[in-house]
């Protein structure tokens, strides 16, 4: 039976081979292949490799002396008839051999052991046939007819992870920064003494220093089996400041018994790896550390921005407001609607549209919130049960509404891309740039707000009428007038705030259903009718949470959280600060 | 005005609708169902049987609603989680009673075997006696409602914010019984019963026993609600609804007060999701979601808070528009319910019953 289905796979193929050299893509393994992790065992491969080393170098440099008259020149004949035809061993072997020489003309043998066109004839001769034609992967040649009996070279993990570091090594020669990053990154996984020689070669002209570092890595850690003990240790010292979990994986392979013996055999070595591995532990865990507060602080910001407007309408008004996580989910589908606006019609704008859906955020649900105290809210000033009810039955009309206008599947929202991507500050710690815009987000709006508050007549207004109604419509403040502006601003806010989780979390019609809660809480805990309380509430709150979920998973955590505020509340009903006097029956 | 407007629900009228109410449901249900052949126009199919039934459970956790919120003041925005509680309860019975038919023909209900557990948690053992599990139904619930209320009352939590530490209480429940781990089948909960009692569960026969202990209970719970309503007891907890700061100071402590009627509502509450959960045949997490347990307080808002019988009308009317909407135009569901809230809210604040009393009592005062 024919091995390969013809397929019309031939111009495609073409193209990949006329592409330049640095553009590779190793392709995963189709799932014909046998899977396995790569396992220390391939450690043994790279042991025998330091021996086997000279002799393939030597028939590698032949089989470049030994160019074909088609004006591709091949690597040995010996490592091409390993490839196809020999076992996942031997193939390894000859791929690192290859890695090892970074010679690019091995390219299309390897192009051809991925896109699996790179056959065995009765496993004696390797043959490449493109779906139409076969040739002799050695000489090059057209053979006159396909051969029935072509068997496919069947890899596995190993194989392929092999493969992807030749193609690794091929590339680390190219004049495109990116790309040589990207190779060093692969190379990083295949590791072996076999790329000593042309990670030195790297190194000598490398300037970037990002690259450079990594080289230096890839190149310790291939070091690890080097014969000498002063360069070994040099290795095992340069890996243990790394900080690399990576790196940490390598280390303790030494320490593991293989028989009776280490795989390191000198004791000095083995405690400098001991080390190594602590100072990496040491340093990953202030990492993790690091990290979980960073994670601790953007939930709380995304808790602050959503229990700020709330912090007005509920704090200072006294309305409950159980649409407010739908007011949060009208700004973000407000978002949603500007980026898709921007998109069809100013695509040059496109970078900038969270910044035109801010006001924009804003304004649709400071609007649906206008609407909702001027038609239903005003008329149970003073009735709190019934205005949940009520205010609960706007959010259900609410998402009822953005279902049928928006569909209820999650809508998609995009970064822009300077939100997306992250800094690396340390090798376990990323801080993604949305979330930090988020969190800086967040402080601007608690300061603005701020501002509106004490510094504008509304703010005025609004501490007058929280203060003493009656007293502040005697001097002759519009009292109603007042209650439709102040409840339009925490709306509004509440705006914001789903503009900013648009960017962060997915967009959807239940998107408010699961900050309602959350948002009373805070408000509640951090006392109502203090800013500064809802402020710390949320901060607290968003840590100890990220604190909890390491030791005891995302729900237990949230559970517990709830719990804990439960019974907050049922020792101090005013929450953290309490202003005096307020709870006063009616 | 209170004491007049109970004693005019129950007065010869009402005994007689209530005698009604318990033939039909006892009696003609029964029949219909049973005895009646299916080609007759008169049947009544068990899909009805079920609905009704499901609706009188319904009904139920409003009449308890009713008793917290209706008579005392208190709005609870956390009943779901006892009606739940005492689903899983019931459920936990049934999920033994499958025995070795489930789909691993395991002793361990199937959901034990599919996370690999190798014996029963301690709190399953011994729910495969009915009676234990009954006892949980009751006891379960009814200590969290205690143990919760004790330290809300105690504290005199009151109003909104009692209404959204509920919430939280059975927001956070739901999350914990979302776990696999919890022991309690994760988000599919439990279904799949085979039999109760050793009856066959999706026999009409058994149906139909469902349908009339339902029955029993809600007329049950009625008159012990009218039992305590128009006792002192009664007296006292419309006082504390009415002012709690002027019932302390006449000398009462309305801590065991608020704290007994808390509980009993609970324990109602619960009694009903057990009666629910063989009829509908599942009971998952959902059953707490605070979207749950605010449809709850709007049955009884709809029917009218203070009437007791109100709130059975308002979860019969809004779940048989439900059921009716869901199905016909399910799209249009919400924004009705949403509707709804909001109009009671606005026009309504006494529910139907209460805006046909108060027209009825108008009416005398003109005559």
């Amino acid at each position: 039976m024919h091995p390969l289905p013809l397929h019309a796979g031939c111009a495609q193929r073409a193209c990949i081979k006329a592409i330049p050299l640095p553009l590779l893509q190793p392709a995963s393994p189709p799932d014909t292949r046998a899977t396995r992790p790569a396992t220390p065992e391939s450690w043994i491969f790279k042991t025998a490799m330091t021996f086997m080393r000279p002799a393939l170098l030597a028939l590698l440099s032949l089989a470049i002396s030994l160019a074909s008259p088609l004006g591709f020149a091949k690597p040995a004949p010996e490592l091409v008839l390993q490839l196809a035809t020999g076992d996942n061993d031997a193939k390894v072997a000859a791929l690192y051999a290859i890695a090892g020489s970074a010679d690019p003309e091995a390219l299309p043998i390897l192009e051809a052991l991925r896109d699996d066109t790179l056959k065995s004839l009765g496993g004696k001769q390797a043959i490449i046939f493109d779906g139409e034609t076969a040739s002799d992967a050695i000489s090059g040649e057209k053979l006159a007819k396909v051969p029935d009996e072509l068997e496919d070279v069947v890899s596995n993990n190993r194989v392929t992870n092999a493969l992807d570091g030749a193609f690794a090594a091929l590339a680390l020669s190219s004049a495109d920064q990116s790309e040589r990053l990207e190779a060093v990154k692969k190379l990083q996984d295949s590791a072996n003494p076999a790329i000593l020689p042309l990670l030195d070669k790297a190194l000598a002209t490398e300037s970037d220093p990002q690259i450079a570092k990594l080289l230096r890595l890839t190149q310790a850690a291939a070091q690890l089996q080097h014969p000498d003990k002063a360069i070994r240790l040099a290795a095992i010292q340069t890996l243990g400041g790394s900080g690399e979990p990576n790196a940490k994986v390598l280390l303790g392979a030494l320490l593991e018994k293989e028989g009776s013996s280490y795989r390191e055999a000198d004791e000095a070595l083995r405690v400098a790896a001991q080390q190594a591995i602590n100072s990496i532990n040491s340093h990953l865990k202030l990492g993790e550390a690091a990290g979980g507060l960073f994670t601790g602080l953007s939930l709380g910001s995304i808790l602050l921005l959503a229990a700020l407007g709330l912090a007005i309408t509920y704090g200072l008004m006294g309305v409950i407001n159980m649409a407010h996580g739908e007011l949060i989910m009208i700004g973000a589908y407000a978002a949603y609607a500007v980026q898709n606006l921007i998109r069809a019609h100013a695509p040059d704008l496109f970078e900038f549209y969270p910044l035109i859906a801010i006001p924009v955020s804003f304004c649709a649900s400071a609007l649906v919130g206008v609407a909702m105290e001027r038609l239903v809210i005003r008329h149970l000033y003073g009735r709190p049960l019934e205005t949940l009810l009520a205010t609960w039955g706007i959010s259900l009309m609410l998402i009822q509404a953005v279902r049928s206008l928006f569909g209820a599947q999650n809508v998609m929202v995009e970064n822009p891309a300077w939100l997306s991507g992250g800094v690396q500050v340390m090798s376990n710690l990323i801080l993604p740039y949305n979330r930090l815009a988020i969190i800086a987000f967040a402080v601007l709006v608690v300061i603005g707000m701020g501002l509106i508050l004490s510094r504008t007549r509304l703010g005025l207004f609004v501490r007058a009428v929280t203060q003493n109604r009656q007293m502040a419509s005697c001097v002759g403040v519009a009292t109603p007038r007042v209650d439709t502006m102040a409840f339009g601003l925490g709306s509004g806010i509440a705006g914001l705030a789903g503009c900013a989780l648009s960017q962060v979390g997915n967009v959807g019609p239940d998107l408010g259903q699961s900050y309602i809660i959350d948002s009373f809480m805070v408000v509640v805990l951090g006392g109502v009718g203090q800013l500064a309380g809802t402020v710390y509430a949320a901060l607290g709150l968003g840590v100890l949470n990220k604190l909890l979920e390491g030791f005891a998973g995302a729900v237990l955590a949230k559970i517990a959280v709830l719990v804990f505020i439960i019974i907050f509340i049922q020792k101090r009903p005013q929450g953290l600060f309490a202003v005096k006097g307020r709870f006063v029956d009616n | 005005m209170n004491k007049t407007l109970t004693a005019r629900l129950f007065g010869p009228k009402a005994w007689a609708a209530l005698a009604a109410f318990a033939a039909v449901t006892l009696i003609l249900v029964p029949i219909l169902n049973l005895v009646v052949p299916e080609t007759s126009a008169l049947h009544l199919s068990t899909y009805w049987v079920t609905l009704i039934g499901k609706i009188m459970c319904y009904a139920i956790v409003a009449l308890a609603m009713d008793l917290v919120w209706g008579y005392t003041g208190i709005l609870s925005l956390g009943h779901g989680i006892f009606f739940a509680l005492g689903g899983y309860g019931m459920g936990m019975y049934l999920m033994r009673a499958i025995g070795r038919e489930g789909n691993y023909q395991s002793d361990l209900p199937d959901f034990m075997v599919f996370l690999n557990w190798k014996e029963l948690p301690w709190y399953w053992q011994g729910t495969e006696h009915f009676l234990w599990a009954m006892l949980l139904v009751v006891l379960v619930p009814g200590l969290l409602a205690f143990i919760f209320g004790y330290f809300a009352f105690r504290s005199r939590i009151k109003g909104v914010y009692f209404s959204i530490i509920t919430q939280a209480m059975t927001y956070a429940a739901m999350l914990l019984f979302f776990r696999n781990e919890t022991g309690f089948g994760g988000n599919n909960g439990f279904t799949d019963f085979k039999r109760i009692l050793g009856f066959h569960i999706a026999a009409p026969e058994t149906r139909v026993v469902l349908f009339g202990l339902t029955a029993t209970a809600l007329i049950g719970f009625l008159l012990l609600g009218r039992y305590i309503v128009t006792s002192k007891l009664g007296r006292v907890l419309a006082a504390i609804r009415d002012a709690e700061s002027r019932v302390m100071f006449s000398g009462y402590n309305p801590l065991p007060y608020k704290l007994f009627i808390w509980t009993l509502s609970a324990v109602i509450c619960a009694i009903a999701g057990a009666l629910y959960v063989p009829q509908v045949g599942i009971i998952n997490p959902g059953e707490m979601s605070p979207a749950n347990s605010i449809e709850i307080a709007i049955w009884t808002a709809v029917g009218g808070r203070g009437t007791l019988i109100g709130p059975l009308i308002g979860a019969g009317l809004i779940n048989g528009v439900k059921s009716w909407f869901t199905v016909a135009f399910p799209e249009v569901w919400l924004y009705f319910l949403g509707l709804i809230f909001i109009l009671v809210t606005l026009w309504l604040p006494r529910g139907v019953v209460g805006q046909i009393q108060s027209y009825f009592s108008k009416q005398e005062k003109r005559a």
